[in-house]
This record gives structure tokens, sequence and C-alpha cells, in this order.
């Protein structure tokens, strides 16, 4: 899924070597890190948990909602974990740091909170069973990966949402081993998009209950970007159908390099090649100073879909310590439905 | 037509040269001492607020344990119920011989401290996988980086040149290794922003104080009388310089009088002649004002690293010891400049002013009348009893100032009639010619030195009262550390395991194992530290008690009372029989008020059983032990070997005596400093007022000479006539010294520090500025002496002849 | 003889020569008029005969001692025991009262005689002036106090410089007449620097200086 969280996190601290090679540093070598191989089989309940000796890795969950009021809501819980070497130790000396980022997203707001921590000495971190993700007072924790209780506060706003999931986990590429670009570069990437969402988010000036859909995406890698590619524009599409599409480009300077997994009803996937799917952008907002395309042409012209997809809030900016952009879109044209859009590297 | 007039005026100068250097002189002295002082507090007080923002001290309320250390537990049990707190562990410790507190904050919770933020956004940050995992790296300013790369055994350094000195800032688990205090926390500060909900920190911590912000130790506000006292001396420095301005530009006002007759006579009005006179002034003080700052940027430069030491020394304040030139001081002191001669000439231009246009007084006339009859000392008498006044019905730091500054000026302007008066009765019974003439001559030449003598009375009564005041403070400080460090051995244990086990293991070979123990509390007057003693001969002999009520120690023993410091006793006014008030739930009555020099904040002591009331938990890792003298090494060696303690863990007596008293001598290098400098300044206002005085010497002296003394003679007279005027000004500055000593030490030193001190006498102290006193006078009339001495006789022969 | 005068040469600073030459001899009890124009150098001749000031050439010798080769404490004891000196101006000590200078000289020379020093007072009409300070006195007045203290010294030789030069005539001839009848009195010698004929036509013998020698 998100290439996002590659950047975020080598570059935790340190802006400017992230501007140094590539974004947020994730086009730096994997030196003493583990790198994905293709073949891998997944060992669950073991693979939600962390993966300490991969650099990067994030727990990352976004969910179109609807309130008692009828509007349209989304929000965005994401724990990433980034590693300085490749093991995990107690106390301070951790190298293993973390990152929360939680988000509200209304028709006219988005709020949004940063947490940071270290592993090592509890304040932050993911079991696998029982599952339990942390950082601080927020968790997305459950008897397992199926039924969940998510909860996170900012400043001025927060949530406390269950997620019940109705369908299987469903694997990107090559059965979860996800090609990034035309050298190579991959990650292993697998998603839950089929949770059922409900509860309540608290405003600045109400509580509103909610229901809705949810999409968890698990990726972790060492070294996701090729050298040359500076951000990306990332789409998880569920249409009025029952049918799901995850399709992202990665922005090189050479050339875009893009992917896709169509995802039906019930949980069959279809890996979509570079190329398959087109993105174009047809309008553009000024947000934190910067232009961002929010209206978008995507088509995948080998199964008929041809759709617009516009953001709900034009101003969902993530402006935490890694800025970029995050918010739940609306989906017209050959296929109707709701989805989150990510773009970095703007 | 105004360029003529000042052409003329200016000529003046051209034809007296060494009058106009020492007209710039003297602005550019008073200037300049002004300006280092107001550099140095400037540069401190900068300092500190560079430190308070890069290590937002005192911005953010924190949570202490008043029992020790918080474990990471406890700070877990926060962040998890959503509370926003970053962790800190900090102590002073040892390294290399020099006292350096390391300062470790969570890098990774508490990205926002701004020394933090600085070194990501420097042009090479460094890798965090560097900082944050072992070895880790320290950050230090530049010169304690040099330092420390000279250290073995230390994590890497790095530089950062905004942090204060002697502060090494760094990750908390690098901090936990360098300081052996593994999993330890001192304090969380509570992060400004928090989650929308969040539950009481009582109910997931109770054992948590919350300390607020604004009852943190404020290095400014700590300081400020430090400060004040050395602004004072600046002031001092700076009045004695005008004395040398004034004095300067009455004479060049005085010779110039049949000039400015002569101007006016031909039609220029005296509005010009003020006007352009004011111009000449302020260009005069622009000049010397700027050689002025230019010698105070050296001279604080010079003094920084020994005020930035005293104050480190003193208060823990944070001070670097070089100096930049700031705007403000330097337009401050150009202004004092400017202001300063206007006030210094004004006397005299009013009384040009007013110069009738005939008037045919010349410079003889203006010497006289300046000092002449009752308006002068009765105006001293009065000022010095406004000072007492203020000092009586208002009190306070700056009325005590007032009380020095009216003494001090009021006896300076009180010193020409002493000095006529002495000389006058000297005079009488004199018998011989030639010691007949000196006395009148030296009285005749009174009011062209009077200034200059009020100058060296101010520097020799500041230099007795300020001597005074440091070695009886030094006298009592002394004693007060024999009967407050008793104990043979002072150790410190790595945890409170540890210091069980040393105790136990000492207590059948040594005479008393005596814990201290402490905790910090939040309290309305300030932090106070809460001390916990155990019953022991050891405080019943030696503690030194400054007020006490009935069977003081038993009180305390029992529990029933509590000793309080002087400091916390003036700052509230709490003695015998008072009540303080510790906490919520304990106010105990004071039995006993107890002298502290180490620090400048309150302090109590309650027995040991209630310390673990009022403070359940407080670590008990020092020690002092009580021991033959003579085997005191011997067993802290043992101690050392058999428990793994490092150096410093073991101090002896003696070692800490040593390393109180060279902070106290630290803290008034630059007292004695000032000292020497004003002194200095009175020497040379000495000199120029000889050297201007110079040209009337010969009708004085020619006279004499024509009537059979050789030049020799009459130079061994003039070196004498000035030893003799300064003498006689020194022995009228000692009782002036005596009283300006005793005000500093009952007054100044109570409202600044909170401590009074007793006052001893020195007299081989006096006996010593004395001579140097003589030798500054002997020195200042040597050049005109040896002026006199190479004379041609023509230049005498010059004065009886018709050209005069 | 008291005073011997020989073949004197003196130039300024700078070369330019004042005396080329000069003798002049002067005997107890004898009064002596020098004459000439302004800087014809009679004053210099009075400085040197004073021990005031030093000669390039020739040899003056007083009271029996030779100037030349005669250090600073030597000329000043001579100035002390032998000589009295009245000035054209500033002959006064200003910070000595009229009694202290008028006795200041003759104590130096510790000889001081209390009966002569009140004589001479009244002499010079000063005994209401004794407490004032030169300052307060008009130039007659100094002048008197200058030749009441020359005189109390019991000069053997007094040497005057244009004694009346600052005075009006009346003042002039009060104090020159005090001066001389003084000098008969005590049987001084007296060379006196003048450039008024009249003045040096009541001494004992006159000489004229003239382009540095006498005429």
């Amino acid at each position: 899924m998100n290439v996002k969280s590659w950047l975020l996190i080598l570059a935790l601290l340190l802006p400017s070597f992230a501007q140094a090679q590539g974004y947020a540093g994730l086009g730096g070598s994997a030196e003493g890190f583990d790198i994905p191989q293709p073949g891998y089989r997944f060992k669950f309940p073991q693979d939600h948990g962390p993966h300490p000796s991969f650099r990067i890795e994030w727990w990352y969950l976004t969910a179109n909602l609807t309130g008692e009021d009828g509007r349209p809501y989304g929000i965005q819980w994401t724990l990433f974990r980034s590693a300085l070497k490749p093991k995990e130790t107690e106390g301070w000396q951790s190298p293993q740091l973390w990152m929360g980022h939680a988000a509200v997203t209304t028709p006219d707001h988005h709020y949004f909170a940063e947490r940071l921590s270290r592993g090592g000495i509890g304040q932050a971190g993911v079991t696998a069973q029982p599952f339990e993700a942390w950082i601080d007072e927020w968790h997305m924790r459950g008897p397992d990966m199926g039924t969940l209780s998510l909860s996170a506060n900012g400043g001025n706003f927060g949530y406390d949402l269950t997620l019940q999931a109705q369908g299987p986990l469903v694997f990107h590429g090559d059965q979860g081993y996800s090609v990034k670009s035309a050298d190579g570069q991959a990650s292993y990437y697998y998603s839950q998009p089929f949770f059922a969402v409900e509860g309540t988010l608290h405003l600045p000036d109400q509580d509103i209950a909610v229901t809705g859909q949810g999409w968890l995406d698990r990726e972790w890698s060492s070294q996701p970007l090729a050298a040359d590619q500076s951000g990306w524009d990332w789409f998880s599409l569920s249409f009025d159908d029952g049918n799901k599409l995850m399709a992202f480009r990665l922005r090189g300077d050479r050339s875009d390099f893009t992917a896709a997994t169509l995802i039906s009803a019930d949980g069959e996937t279809t890996a979509l090649p570079d190329g398959s799917v087109t993105f174009s952008p047809l309008e553009t907002s000024t947000v934190a100073g910067r232009t961002i395309p929010t209206r978008w042409r995507v088509t995948l012209p080998d199964r008929n879909l041809d759709v617009e997809v516009s953001a709900l809030t034009p101003q969902a900016w993530m402006a935490t310590r890694f800025e970029y952009w995050e918010g739940p879109v609306t989906i017209s044209g050959s296929h109707s439905g709701r989805g989150y859009l990510e773009m970095t590297g703007y | 037509m105004t360029v003529a007039i000042i052409q003329v005026l200016l000529s003046h100068w051209r034809r007296h040269r060494l009058q106009l250097a020492t007209l710039l002189i003297g602005i550019a002295l008073a200037t300049g001492l002004w300006s280092a002082v107001q550099a140095i507090n400037a540069e401190a007080r900068a300092s500190y607020q560079r430190a308070n923002e890069q290590l937002a001290l005192g911005q953010h309320d924190e949570l202490r344990n008043p029992a020790g250390p918080i474990t990471i537990d406890r700070y877990l049990s926060l962040r998890r119920a959503g509370w926003q707190v970053a962790a800190v562990l900090e102590e002073t410790t040892r390294i290399g011989g020099r006292s350096i507190r390391v300062m470790g904050v969570d890098m990774v919770a508490y990205p926002a401290l701004p020394a933090v933020t600085g070194i990501e956004q420097s042009a090479t940050p460094p890798d965090p996988a560097d900082m944050l995992t072992a070895p880790g790296r320290l950050l230090a300013s530049p010169d304690l980086a040099r330092f420390l790369s000279n250290q073995t055994g230390l994590p890497p350094v790095l530089t950062s040149p905004d942090l204060p000195p002697d502060l090494i800032l760094t990750d908390i688990g690098v901090a936990e290794v360098l300081l052996d205090r593994k999993g330890q926390i001192s304090r969380l500060i509570i992060l400004p922003d928090q989650p929308r909900t969040l539950p009481e920190i009582a109910a997931i911590t109770p054992e948590l104080e919350r300390v607020e912000a604004s009852s943190q130790l404020d290095t400014a506000q700590l300081t400020d009388s430090f400060h004040l006292n050395l602004s004072a001396f600046g002031l001092l420095s700076f009045a004695v310089g005008l004395f040398i301005v004034h004095g300067t530009v009455g004479l060049a006002f005085a010779q110039r009088r049949g000039m400015i007759r002569t101007l006016r006579a031909l039609g220029v009005s005296m509005r010009q002649l003020v006007w352009v006179i004011l111009l000449e002034l302020s260009l005069l003080a622009l000049f010397g004002g700027l050689a002025g700052l230019m010698l105070g940027y050296f001279l604080a430069g010079a003094l920084l690293p020994d005020v930035a030491a005293t104050l480190r020394g003193l208060y823990g304040a944070p001070v670097s010891g070089e100096i930049a030139l700031q705007p403000k001081w330097a337009v401050a002191g150009l202004a004092m400049a400017l202001g300063g001669t206007l006030l210094a000439s004004g006397h005299a231009l009013i009384r040009l002013s007013h110069m009738p246009l005939l008037s045919g007084a010349g410079v003889q006339a203006w010497r006289t009348a300046a000092f002449n009859g009752f308006t002068t000392p009765l105006l001293g008498l009065l000022i010095m009893l406004v000072g007492i006044i203020v000092q009586l019905s208002i009190g306070g730091l700056v009325a005590g100032f007032t009380l020095v500054a009216g003494m001090l000026l009021g006896a300076a302007m009180l010193l020409p009639s002493l000095l006529s008066l002495v000389i006058s009765i000297f005079q009488r019974f004199t018998k011989g010619p030639i010691a007949q003439w000196i006395w009148s001559d030296m009285r005749a030449q009174l009011p062209g030195l009077s200034l200059a003598l009020m100058a060296l009375l101010l520097a020799l009564a500041a230099n007795i009262g300020v001597g005074t005041m440091v070695s009886s403070f030094r006298l009592t400080f002394t004693g007060w550390l024999d009967q407050r460090l008793t104990s043979e051995l002072y150790l410190t244990a790595k945890d409170d395991q540890q210091g069980r086990e040393i105790s136990n293991w000492l207590a059948p070979q040594v005479d008393a194992i005596l814990p201290i123990r402490s905790v910090e509390l939040a309290h309305p007057s300030g932090p106070l530290f809460l001390y916990g003693v155990v019953d022991d001969q050891t405080y019943r002999q030696h503690w030194p008690l400054i007020a006490s009520g009935a069977d003081v120690w038993d009180r305390v023993n029992a529990g029933e009372a509590v000793l309080i410091n002087e400091q916390l006793a003036r700052r509230q006014d709490l003695w015998p029989g008072d009540d303080l008030m510790i906490n919520r739930e304990y106010t105990l009555p004071v039995a006993g008020v107890y002298s502290d020099y180490g620090n400048p904040t309150g302090q109590a002591i309650v027995s040991m059983t209630r310390l673990d009331q009022i403070a359940p938990g407080v670590e008990a890792r020092r020690f002092g032990i009580r021991t033959r003298a003579e085997s005191a090494t011997e067993l802290a060696d043992a101690l050392r070997d058999r428990f793994d303690l490092p150096g410093q863990a073991v101090i002896q007596q003696a070692a800490m005596k040593a390393q109180s008293m060279a902070v106290f001598e630290k803290t008034f290098v630059v007292t004695s400093a000032l000292n020497v400098l004003t002194l200095g300044v009175a020497g040379f206002a000495i000199l120029t007022s000889l050297l201007t005085l110079w040209t009337q010497r010969l009708p004085q002296i020619a006279p004499v000479w024509a009537l059979g003394l050789t030049r020799a003679r009459l130079a061994q007279f003039e070196l004498l006539r000035s030893v003799l005027l300064a003498a006689i000004t020194a022995i009228i500055a000692l009782p002036l010294g005596l009283a300006l000593a005793w005000t500093l030490l009952a007054i100044i030193n109570v409202e600044a520090f909170g401590w009074r001190l007793p006052m001893y006498l020195f007299p081989a102290d006096w006996a010593r500025l004395f001579l140097l006193t003589l030798l500054a006078a002997l020195v200042a009339a040597a050049l005109p002496a040896m002026r006199l001495l190479r004379l041609p006789p023509a230049e005498l022969l010059r004065v009886f002849a018709n050209e005069r | 003889m008291l005073l011997k005068i020989d073949n004197v040469q003196k130039s300024y600073p700078g070369g330019r020569p004042v005396l080329r030459g000069v003798s002049l001899a002067l005997d107890k009890g004898q009064t002596l008029a020098l004459t000439g124009e302004s800087g014809s150098g009679k004053s210099t001749l009075l400085n040197l005969a004073a021990t005031l000031d030093s000669f390039d050439g020739g040899e003056i010798t007083l009271d029996g001692t030779d100037l030349s080769g005669l250090e600073d404490p030597g000329r000043a004891a001579l100035r002390r025991q032998s000589v009295s000196l009245v000035f054209q101006q500033f002959n006064l000590i200003p910070s000595l009262t009229v009694a202290q200078n008028l006795s200041f000289h003759a104590r130096l020379a510790g000889r001081l005689d209390e009966a002569w020093s009140t004589h001479l007072a009244d002499r010079l009409g000063l005994s209401d002036l004794l407490d004032r300070y030169p300052e307060n006195l008009s130039g007659g007045q100094q002048q008197r106090v200058a030749i009441g203290r020359a005189m109390a010294a019991q000069p053997k030789l007094l040497l005057a410089d244009e004694p009346t030069g600052n005075l009006d005539e009346t003042a002039s001839a009060t104090v020159l007449d005090l001066m001389l009848s003084l000098v008969a009195e005590t049987g001084a010698a007296l060379l006196l620097v003048t450039h008024s004929q009249d003045i040096a036509a009541r001494l004992d013998r006159r000489a004229h200086l003239s382009g540095g020698r006498i005429t």
C-alpha cells in the first residue's frame, strides 16, 4: 500500500537526511536489514506482529464512515515502525522507533495528531496474539485480527470504533510480494479491506455515531523505493458493487511505476502489472502552500473501469513531521463508491 | 560665524593636548568600566535566556517524585493513560575533575526541545541511529566539547554552540549509562499539547508531585541581586570617571574665560556660545564614549570567564565565558558617556553662562570658588541623611544601595572641608619656613585636587568596604565549613541497595554513619530542600545555629520541630517559635535557624523519621562517615575497592572543604578586579589633576626657587605633597570604608543573598591598601615632579619677566 | 670685590648671542644701575649674577665664590645666604601671608631678626597688612613686601629687576625711595636693572648694555 510510510519512517528524526536520498530516505540501501523475497509464506498470527529485522513497517487503517447525521466522514489510524538497526533491545536504547498518526476528516475539516515513541520500554509496539498495536493510549486491539477496537485522541478530536472483518485477508502482488519499481524494490504487503466499522467520532463540538467500512494495510520492507522515485499516489477504492481496487503510482524521474490489485467481493484478487492502470489529475487544489491534485481520473481499460476520484475534503493535509495528503474520496463514472487517497512527495 | 566660534574654541584643545587627552580618557574610563559591567550582565542574562529556551527550563509544569527517581513503569502508566510527558534524567557529575551537569532527555518523545530541533536542523545532522543507540552521542558547547574530547571512556562528543557551558545534553538512554542510573527518571516534563480527555494524574501516579513552571528555580531572578551588585560597582567606577571629566572640563572653561570674554566683546551671544560648547562637549563625549566602549568590550571579555565561574559556582547559573558585542549595551554606554559628560560639565557651563561680560576672575578664582563656603559640605551631609532615611523608611536592596550611594557621595562632598581642616591644624603646629610653605601651598592646591581626591576617597572606601566584606565572609565561611563539614568522609552510593550494604559493612568499624537524605519540595517561598538527620552528637555539638529555642535538638529529633536555614528564615520572617508549613499535611514549629552559605535556596531539617513520613522513600545513597581522622584515607580506599565506587563517590573532608573554598574564592574575583580598577582610575584622576595644575604651579614655585631652593628639593616637595594628601584622604577613607562594609554585611547581603555576616577587622589589609595608596600618589606625582626637575631655569625666570 | 663679572658670554638656546663679553664689578655698599634697550640682555646679566641661570664663557665671582662649575645646591645656597632678589612681578609666594612672605627668606637663610623684621614692616607701611594674602594687595604693596622680604634676610647684595616696572608713578617713587634708603641703611650693595634714565641717575654708578657689551 502506501509507500508513504516508507518515507516517514527513516526520516523520522532526520528531515535533511530524508531530502538527501529519495523521499524520507526510503531510497537508501538496506545494510544489515532483511530484504523481502518472492515466495515468502506468511505465518499468522505471527506476521501480524512486528518484524524488527526489516527497516520499516506499518499497520495502516483507513475507514469511510457515515454519521448519524447522514454526512460522510473518514478516519485514519496508523502505526509506523522504523528501525535504526535490525534488532530490538530492552530499554531506552532500543533502535526501534514508532510513530502514530491519527486523523478524522469531515466534509469541512481535517483533524490530525501525531505520537512518537521508541521501542524497548513498552510505550509503543505491536503484539500478534492477542493482537494489539499501540502508542501511548492509542490502540488497535482485539482477540484476533478479525475483531478489533480502535481508539485515538488528538487535542480536539478522537474516536472509539470497533472493527469486524467481513472477509478474508488479501495479498497484493505475487502472493504478498509487492514490487515497487522496475529495478525490483519490493515489500511484503497484505490487507484486510473488509472491515465493518461502527462507533463514535469525538469532534470538538459534538460526538457523532458512525458506521462504515474500514481497510487495514500491513506492509514491511527495508528499501521499497528506487533511488529516483520521489513520491507516490495511492488509492484504495471500494465500489458499490462490492469490488475493490488498490492502485498506486510511484513517480520516478525516469518513468512512473504502477501496480494494482483488483479484489472481488469475496476476496479473490487479481494483480495488475505496471502500466495497467492510468492516473490523470483533473483538478488541483492549493493545500498547505502546495499544488495537490484533488480530482483524478483513474482508468483500467482492460476492465472497462473509468472513474473520477474526488477528494471529500481537499484540505486533508497531514502537517506532521513528514507531511502528506491523506483523505477520503468519492468515486463516480463507470463505477461509484468510496475510498481513500494518499499522496506524497508534492 | 558659528564656524568661526568653533574654530576659536577648538584652538584651546590644540594648545592643551594633554588636557584634551585627559578629558577623553576620563570619559573613556567612565564609559568603559560601566559598559564592561553592563556587557557582562547582558551576556549573563542572554545566557540564562538561551539556556532556558534551549532546554525549555521553567516553561512547562513538571512532575517529580519527592521520594527519589521516577521509574519507567510510572512513566509508562502516564503515557498509556494519554498524558504527554517527556522523561528527563539529570545529575551533576564530575568528569575529569570538572563539575558537569548531564541532562538526558527522551529525544524521541520530546523532539520539540529547541536544543534537539536545532541539532536536527543543522547543516550536518547526526544520524539518529548514532544519537539513540549505544554508545550514543554527547552534545556540548564548543568549549566543553574540547574538554570532553580529551577524556576517555565517554561517547563521541558533538558540538552544539547554543548549549550552556558545563552541560551535556544527550538522549536519556545514553545519560542513564553515563550516570549509572539505569531505568531512572529525574522528572517528567508535562508537554504543552495534551489529548482531548485525560484522567487525573493523581489517579495514575499519586506519588508524583506537580511543580508549576512558575515555581521552578528561575536563574534570572536568583541572580538579580548579583547583577545589581555588579551594576552598583559599575556605577561607582562611572562616578569616579566623571570626577576626572568634571575637573578637566572645569579647568578648560576657566582657561577659556579670556577667550570667551573676547568673543562676547566681539558680539557673540552667550546663547550661541552655550550651544556651541554643548556641541563640542557632545562630540568629545562621543569620541571618549566610543573609546570607552572598546575598552569596556575588552575588559568584559577579560572579566567574564570569572563572572561566569562565579555564577555557576554560586547559583549554578549557566553563563558562557565569551562576550558578544550587543547593540543594547553599546548604545546604552554611549548614552551614559553623553549624559555623564553633560552632567559633569553642567556646573561649569552654568557658571560660564552667568559670567558677567567684564568679569576679571581667572583660574585661581574659579578654583577657590568651587569648594568654598558651607554649601558643598552641607549638601554632602544632606545627601548622607537622605540615604539613611531611604534605608530606614523603605528598606530592600535598592534602598540599601541608596544608602551606600548617599554615604559615599556625601562623604566625597565633605572631603575638601575635612582636608582643609586637617591641613590648617598641621599648619598651625608647624615651625620651619619650608614646612609652613608646604602646608600652605598644599591648602592652596586643594581646590584643584579636590575632585581627584574625592575619587580616591571613593575608591579607597570601596576597597576597604568590599575587602572587609569579602574577608569577613571568608572567615565566617571557613568557620562555617568547619562546623558544617564534620564528617571525615562523604560517600555517595550507586543506589539505596548499595547504600544499605555499605552502612552495614561500615557500622562496626566507624564512630557514626550520618545519612544525608534530602528531597526538593515545591514551596510557596520557592524550592525547599528538606533534609533528614539522625540523632548524633556531631549535630548537637557542631551545627552552626544562629538562633535557637529551648531543647533544639531534642525537639527536632523527636520529630516535633524543624530547623530552617537563614535564607528561609529571613525571606519568610520565620524564627524560633514560628510555624513552617512544609506541605499541605505537615506544619512544624521552627526550633532553630542555622547559617547556610552554600546555596541561595531555602532549606529545612527534620528528623529522619519525619522525613520518611513527609516524603516516603527518599533515596538514601549519601552518607557522612565519622571515623578517626588518621584512618580516613585508608577507609576511603577500602570503600572504593570493596564496593567498586568511582573516585568521586568517596570524598574526604579536606577535599570537600577545598572544593567549597575554591568556589568561594572564584566568587569574589570580579569584585576584587573592579576594586583594583577603580583605584587605578582614582590614581589616574590624581595624575591628571596634577598635570592640569601644572601651569598654575610655576608662579607658586618660581619665587621659592629664586629664594634659594633647588629644583631637586622642590620636586621632592611635589612628591611629598601628593603623598601627604593621599595619606590624609586614606585615613578619612578608613571609617567610611568600614561603614560601607557594615552596610554591605548587614543590609546588602541580607537583601541579596539572605544571610547576615559578622564583621571582622583586617588592619593588615588596611596597611597594605594604605601603602598602595601612597605608592599610587607617588606615581601620580612622579611625572610632574620629573618635569620640575628637568625644567630649564629660563622657564622659571619667565614667571618674573614682563611677558606674562 | 662682592660681585665680579669678567668677560661673560651668553647665548640663547638657538645660538643668538645675548652677552658678548661683559665685565662688571660691584663692591660692598655700592649701587649700580644697569640700563639698556629691551632685549639688550640686562635682565639676563642680572639673572646670571643671581645664580638663576648659567653662562657660556667668562667668569663670575659672587661673595668670593666662583659661579662657573657650581652645581644646583651650591647656587641655591648662595641665593639663600648672599643675595636677595626683587623682580618686576610675581615676587611673592601666593600661598603665604604677607607676614610669612616677609620672614620667609630670612628664615631660609637662618638669620631671622624679629626686631629688624618688625622695623621693616613699619618702615614699609605693611603693619596693617600682615595677615593678608598677596592676591589681595595692590602692586605697590606687593613690591613693598618683596623689598621687605629681601631686606629682612640682610643680604650683602640686592638684585632688582625693574622693581617699579609695573607700578604707577606715585607708587613707583615710594618703592624706589624705600629701597634706596634701606640699602643705604644696611650697607648692602645694589644692582638694579632699569630702562629709566631718571631712576638710574639716583644710583652711584651706571652701566649701559648695548649689543651685548657694556658701553
